[in-house]
């Protein structure tokens, strides 16, 4: 039996449930707000919606896994396109590029031209240190972690702060090969 | 807790046969080696206790993995054998038959391991085993009272697993 091919990021967004855009925006402004009156410093804030992003991600690794139906990428580059053309088109409707290759192919940009998330925000000037979308940044690296390949993320330009877009790096430290677990061998 | 109701799980499930309770065994490992999920409904003999038996599962497939892609003769490079891979790297082996049972195996790139194993005349069981994988993302994953690498505790999980498993030929 031939195996099934990978289904296009459009494909799935057609048959995945779908919540309303408004909704999901008003509701994670909601999230940001409560965030910063509770912890009130904003670094504190992206760190707490960094580790959101993070709890988030390992979990949604596996839906993205089973609804699209890629297997293993090949390499790094590989991977990026599929986070960029499959995983945000599917989680979040909107196709992100991949630009800005370094040299040796671990380090790359991805671009989102337009964020659900940041419909209706301002970020007003107190709160110029606060990356709003730092949730992404964490989905990321936490979806990463669950396929053995530890990243760094950071948000290059940020659309709220003047840019005219928002760029993440995605920046990949290292490959963690599986290890047998069991140490005694019994 | 909200039913998941309006959304198909896809793959939609191969169609159910008539004949009754084909599969033996299940069990779902995370890429740490802890089982996550053993479900019995046909055993007659038990050999080793819980905790071995999963810990000889495991082992057995790890070997197993790392031996086939190592002889295989299509891929170029290879290193090792001991030499730990990525899960869903190079070639993977997707079941073995006995004279007595089938045992059919499926990993994700997330390190998702799930094995069932039936009678020996089962036909191919990897798109069951992708439908078992879509059934535990809808009912484990998606569930915000289950801690990711803890066992499975969940009932309705287990229900609708043992409904599916069933109408497997």
């Amino acid at each position: 039996m031939p195996p099934v091919a990978p289904r296009s990021g459009d494909a799935i967004f057609a048959n995945i449930e779908r919540v309303n855009a408004e909704l999901f925006t008003l509701t994670y402004g909601a999230i940001v707000r409560q965030l910063l009156t509770d912890l009130e410093e904003v670094e504190e804030v992206n760190k707490q919606l960094d580790q959101m992003g993070y709890n988030i991600g390992i979990r949604l690794i596996d839906e993205f896994l089973a609804k699209s139906n890629v297997s293993r990428c090949v390499d790094f580059r590989e991977t990026a396109d599929v986070i960029a053309k499959v995983g945000f088109k599917m989680f979040l409707g909107v196709t992100a590029s991949v630009t800005n290759w370094d040299a040796e192919g671990t380090c790359c940009s991805i671009v989102l031209e337009d964020n659900p998330l940041v419909d209706f925000v301002e970020l007003p000037d107190n709160y110029q240190g606060l990356y709003y979308c730092n949730i992404l940044s964490g989905v990321i690296r936490g979806a990463l972690d669950m396929v053995s390949m530890k990243a760094e993320v950071t948000w290059l330009r940020d659309a709220l702060r003047g840019d005219d877009v928002f760029e993440l790096q995605v920046k990949l430290l290292k490959q963690v090969p599986e290890e047998y677990p069991y140490k005694d061998d019994e | 807790m909200q039913f998941f109701g309006g959304s198909e799980i896809s793959p939609s499930p191969p169609a159910p046969t008539a004949s009754g309770n084909n599969g033996h065994m299940l069990y779902v490992f995370n890429r740490n080696g802890i089982c996550l999920l053993y479900r019995e409904w046909n055993r007659p003999l038990h050999t080793l206790n819980a905790q071995q038996d999963h810990k000889l599962m495991f082992g057995l497939l790890f070997s197993l993995k790392s031996l086939t892609a190592k002889m295989d003769p299509t891929s170029a490079e290879k290193g090792n054998l001991g030499v730990p891979q990525l899960p869903g790297q190079g070639c993977s082996f997707h079941s073995f038959r006995t004279n007595t049972y089938k045992l059919s195996f499926m990993e994700t790139p997330s390190g998702i391991k799930i094995i069932l194993v039936t009678h020996p005349r089962t036909g191919d069981l990897r798109e069951s085993l992708k439908y078992i994988y879509n059934l535990y993302v809808e009912y484990v994953v998606k569930n915000p009272l289950y801690t990711p690498g803890s066992p499975i505790r969940s009932e309705l999980f287990n229900t609708t697993l043992d409904q599916y498993v069933r109408g497997i030929a």
